[in-house]
């Protein structure tokens, strides 16, 4: 059921000219994967894909439309290659899948290798009841690291080819009272918005959550009060100059956890090394790290949000 | 008890899912912006709430109702602004409510 409706989004996101239209569709498309990971208890993950997904993606996808225009422009070039290059590469895809084991099934490979030691002694040896949280910040740590550097490294290089550029004067149109309702709404809600980012951040080692989903909630929340009151009280609570210090400083983070347990005699990001007790050294180490990836993604998408919002649209 | 609390979360579900469904025929059949907006926001002012109330009454009184309870509050105060907030956006990008054109043709044909 859900991978119909995740088809029939997906085709009528080709088939539409419309890009504002394009972009609220792959908005439900994220919905829609976030519903399919639920189903299959992905809870994390679903989280993730909701928050980034649904949520973050698509205001920036619409703050980069504002500058290029909601149109398609028509196609120049011929359609036969892309198509044979999409078919063939589908084709490859379907025939590697025939090889692939069922869904769930108990003698596949993911499930064998790693993942039982994983699934057993995650609990005990980090202190961590959330496996997902232990996995993702102690076991594979290192991935973690890269993606984390992956995210500020994408928000220098917006940094690089946009720059955010002075606060935009937003058309502030009608009689002063115009946006009065919104702003009440958004005015009582950011604080809860804010909080609840903070309790996935410092909750998700018991339960689903982390540092990714925190961090883009966080900026979510910022983002919103910044669409009802405009760029200048946003930039007073941060100035963009400050995100990226605080992005540097999330990975800043990440990285020295894993230096101190170097220099501790330990192998970089063995966590065990930062207290006298291995497991809650483990404990102390994922929450640290944790938080270096909700500030680094936090600071990332409010930069690239800000540097959008703030370019004027050219003519 | 209950039984009554199943037939109440019974209704609410039924009314519930009832009003989805002529908002959504509503969003489809309505002839412009502002009355198909009007038929989507019946679908979260009540539809979406009557919903959640009935699945408050299945899961009786623990955490997952509180948060049923929550997730309800949010779209109530969420939805209705966004509703309100697309209808200024419509109306200042000079979308015109069909009321408005039917009103001046009849003014304009009477004398």
């Amino acid at each position: 059921m859900l991978l119909t409706l995740l088809l029939a989004v997906a085709l009528a996101a080709i088939r539409l000219r419309d890009l504002l239209g394009v972009v609220m569709l792959f908005s439900i498309y994220s919905l829609l994967t976030a519903a399919v990971f639920m189903d299959l208890d992905a809870v994390d993950v679903a989280f993730t894909e909701a928050a980034v997904g649904a949520g973050v993606s698509t205001i920036l996808l619409l703050a980069s439309l504002r500058l290029v225009g909601r149109h398609e422009k028509p196609h120049r070039h011929n359609p036969l290659l892309p198509l044979l290059v999409v078919g063939v590469t589908g084709a490859a895809l379907i025939y590697g899948m025939s090889d692939a084991p069922l869904l769930g099934d108990p003698g596949a490979p993911a499930q064998l290798h790693v993942a039982p030691e994983y699934l057993e002694q995650a609990p005990e040896a980090t202190g961590v009841p959330n496996v997902v949280t232990a996995v993702l910040a102690s076991y594979r740590g290192y991935d973690t690291l890269g993606e984390t550097v992956v995210v500020f490294t994408a928000g220098l290089a917006v940094l690089l080819l946009i720059g955010v550029g002075a606060a935009a004067p937003r058309a502030d149109f009608g009689s002063p009272g115009d946006r009065m309702v919104q702003r009440h709404v958004v005015k009582s809600l950011v604080p809860y918005v804010l909080l609840f980012a903070l309790y996935v951040q410092f909750h998700g080692d018991f339960g689903a959550g982390g540092g990714f989903q925190a961090g883009v909630i966080f900026a979510a929340g910022l983002v919103l009060y910044d669409m009802a009151f405009g760029q200048s009280p946003t930039r007073q609570v941060i100035p963009a100059r400050h995100l990226l210090r605080l992005g540097a400083l999330g990975v800043l983070i990440y990285g020295g956890v894993g230096f101190y347990s170097l220099l501790s005699g330990k192998a970089y990001l063995d966590y065990s090394a930062l207290a006298p007790d291995p497991v809650h050294g483990q404990h102390l180490g994922i929450l640290l790290v944790e938080l270096g990836v909700g500030l680094a993604v936090f600071s990332v998408i409010m930069l690239i949000y800000l540097a959008f919002s703030s370019r004027r649209v050219q003519q | 008890m209950s039984l009554l609390l199943d037939i109440l979360s019974g209704l609410c579900l039924a009314a519930g899912s009832l009003l989805c469904i002529t908002g959504g025929i509503g969003l489809l059949r309505l002839p412009d912006f502002f009355c198909r907006l009007h038929a989507a926001s019946i679908n979260e002012t009540l539809g979406t709430p009557l919903i959640l109330l009935g699945l408050v009454l299945q899961t009786g009184f623990e955490l997952t109702s509180a948060k049923l309870i929550l997730i309800a509050l949010f779209i109530l105060a969420t939805n209705p602004t966004a509703t309100h907030a697309m209808s200024r956006a419509a109306l200042h990008a000079g979308e015109k409510p069909v009321g408005d054109g039917h009103a001046q043709e009849e003014s304009s044909s009477k004398p």
